[in-house]
């Protein structure tokens, strides 16, 4: 650190800023080269190994998409589902998809009103992944009704039958809240990309890329007149997206909640869904961040102290799920209930003890070795946990959904529930998609904020302010 | 160039010299000028005299038409246009409409906000005056750039340029206007 930098360091705590730890720009670069650095990723000439992998991604998605196509010509009978368990991958996967999705809304909304200058690096891409993540929620949640050509029923419009959609149905209250999710969250990505599209536009030689983030960026100038709008909205924006994060997958948990199965009907799900859906939403970031990083060469800004704190988030919501995993079987001995018992003790040591023991030691175990901060910067291990731990999570929605529904409350109706080639195929397309999305968001958009780097570099705010100081934005 | 210069342009480097300009040139009595900047600069729009955002006024009238569309709707659909009863519960109970009054009053809100926000900085729009100047262009990059337009009434071609020149702003030239 140079003497330069200690000196703004203490007049930035003079002012009652946070200090700033540890760099979180490496090799003290001017404001050109980040330009420079992320404007040639978008230049650069793409790649064959680029190419490759967007073929394997891209095929990954069209085998999912054939079988979404084999589904909805044939009928959902083409799934494992039976009488009982008539939720199967589906809503798994739903749940999963909208879960890795919140991540991205906490990074970008909540670290932001905490003022955590360490996610301006990687807001970017997890808001990213937060849209990718929703529109594989979306298919995987249309296609489950069944006919999903008649989606607008689930919509109130004025119809010839003059009926109205049931707003007493938590089913009603999700279709709200996961549109409510994606708008806003592309609304939220779409107004941090504007000036920085606006750079590339000045930045990019080729005419047609030009043309295209011209365009894209809506004739932004970076005049201060606007800037002064724009930080309002980014913080409104920040403001509303934080409770919106919190509600969805508290939303998402009343289909669950409110129905009155055994092991479903607890008031512990949504704050229990919501830090679920945020420690696997890091667990994807962190699985993503750590390829981007290598093949996009980003060490400079993606640093280990990033990698270090999204792992401490890890550890704790990881404790907060194991929490409530075990917080469940105490409050179903406590209820009294005999079906809530036994349901639990199924769910542990019953058909499927399979899956909730995977999902116990890749949730609960595998984060324990955060506890060292030389596991928390030991990339290749916090990539292995990472991967455990979309792993977990996936299990989780899973053990939740099939061990509840598969032995109901008459024996002679119980039963088993395997998945079929088609439902496994979708879900593979639904990575195929989430990747490819993701893959061509890393080519084409600014990876990294670059105008948010560019605020909290060193000596790019004012050292003296004259008429106030301390408002940060 | 014949054509009358649509205003005057120049470079700064320093952040804490663009605050000092900043306020020179608001004190100075400029209305029609403006600094355009890679990043929002702490203080810089009160340094400029710029007033308050209406910004916040609008969301909140998004969030009030999100949560009365909310209410409005679940209640004449519910309780008004066709009742049905599903399993005795209430055909209109505040409790039950909290979820989507809260995804409305969200969505209302942020919907108000950008298509507001857009409003205020004014795109989309496709010209600038200022656009083809190569000063213009950097201040997406490094520098901060301050424009003083020649409809201002206090403009002059040759005393406005020397102002910015003798507060230390570089580069400072006139723009001329190009077809478009």
């Amino acid at each position: 650190m140079t003497v330069v930098q200690e000196q703004e360091r203490l007049q930035a705590m003079a002012h009652g800023e946070e200090p700033v730890r540890e760099d979180l720009v490496l090799g003290n670069p001017t404001m050109r080269d980040v330009t420079a650095r992320i404007a040639s990723i978008v230049e650069s000439k793409i790649t064959m190994k680029y190419l490759a992998t967007l073929s394997v991604t891209g095929a990954m998605a069209a085998w999912g998409l054939f079988a979404l196509y084999y589904t909805i010509t044939t009928g959902i009978g083409v799934w494992g589902l039976n009488n009982p368990i008539g939720w199967g991958w589906d809503i798994t996967n739903f749940v999963f998809w909208i879960g890795i999705g919140h991540a991205g809304t906490l990074i970008s909304a909540i670290l932001f009103l905490f003022r955590q200058k360490w996610r301006t690096a990687i807001n970017r891409s997890a808001e990213a992944m937060t849209i990718f993540a929703v529109i594989c929620a979306l298919t995987m949640v249309l296609s489950h009704t069944g006919r999903p050509w008649l989606f607008y029923w689930l919509l109130p419009y004025p119809n010839q039958m003059a009926m109205w959609v049931n707003f007493r149905s938590p089913l009603m209250w999700d279709v709200f809240a996961v549109n409510t999710y994606f708008t806003v969250s592309a609304l939220f990505w779409f107004v941090g990309l504007i000036p920085d599209l606006a750079t590339l536009r000045n930045y990019v030689k080729s005419s047609v890329a030009k043309k295209v983030y011209g365009v894209l960026s809506l004739g932004w100038t970076g005049s201060t007149r606007s800037w002064h709008h724009y930080e309002i909205a980014y913080m409104i924006l920040a403001g509303i997206s934080t409770p919106l994060v919190l509600s969805v997958h508290s939303v998402v948990s009343f289909d669950f909640t409110v129905g009155i199965l055994p092991g479903w009907h607890t008031t512990i799900f949504p704050p229990y869904f919501v830090a679920g859906a945020i420690f696997s939403g890091f667990a994807m970031v962190m699985t993503l961040l750590v390829i981007t990083r290598e093949i996009l060469d980003l060490k400079q800004f993606i640093t280990l102290k990033h990698f270090e704190n999204m792992n401490k988030i890890m550890l704790a919501t990881g404790m907060m799920v194991g929490y409530a995993y075990i917080l469940e079987f105490f409050i179903a001995w406590y209820s009294g209930s005999d079906w809530e018992r036994w349901i639990f003790i199924n769910r542990a040591f019953g058909d499927y003890a399979w899956a909730y023991w995977t999902m116990f030691i890749c949730n609960v175990v595998s984060p324990q070795v955060f506890w060292f901060k030389s596991a928390r910067r030991n990339i290749p291990l916090m990539f292995v946990i990472s991967i455990f731990i979309n792993i977990g999570m996936w299990f989780e929605r899973f053990t939740i959904i099939a061990t509840t529904l598969h032995h109901d409350f008459l024996p002679a109706s119980w039963g088993y529930y395997s998945p079929t080639w088609v439902e496994i195929s979708i879900f593979i397309g639904t990575f195929g998609i989430f990747l490819t999305l993701f893959l061509l968001f890393a080519k084409f958009v600014p990876v990294i904020a670059i105008a948010e780097i560019k605020s909290i570099m060193p000596g790019a705010q004012p050292t003296h302010h004259h008429d106030h100081h301390g408002d940060a934005h | 160039m014949s054509t009358k210069p649509v205003g005057v342009i120049g470079e700064i480097t320093d952040v804490n010299l663009t605050m000092k300009v900043a306020e020179k040139l608001r004190d100075a009595g400029f209305r029609n000028w403006d600094i355009y900047t890679p990043y929002p600069v702490h203080g810089l729009d009160k340094a400029m005299g710029i007033k308050r955002s209406i910004l916040t006024y609008i969301s909140f009238a998004g969030l009030l038409g999100g949560i009365s569309t909310a209410l409005g709707l679940q209640f004449w659909t519910g309780a008004v246009d066709y009742k049905l009863n599903i399993g005795g519960k209430g055909f209109f109970d505040w409790q039950f409409s909290i979820p989507i009054d809260f995804e409305l009053s969200i969505l209302g809100t942020a919907i108000f906000t950008v298509v507001g926000l857009f409003h205020l900085c004014r795109i989309p729009t496709w010209y600038n005056k200022y656009q083809d100047d190569e000063s213009f262009k950097k201040a997406t990059d490094d520098v901060f750039v301050v424009t003083i337009d020649a409809d201002d009434d206090r403009f002059s071609a040759t005393e406005t340029a020397s102002l910015l020149t003798n507060l230390g702003v570089g580069n400072v030239h006139l723009v001329h206007a190009t077809a478009n």
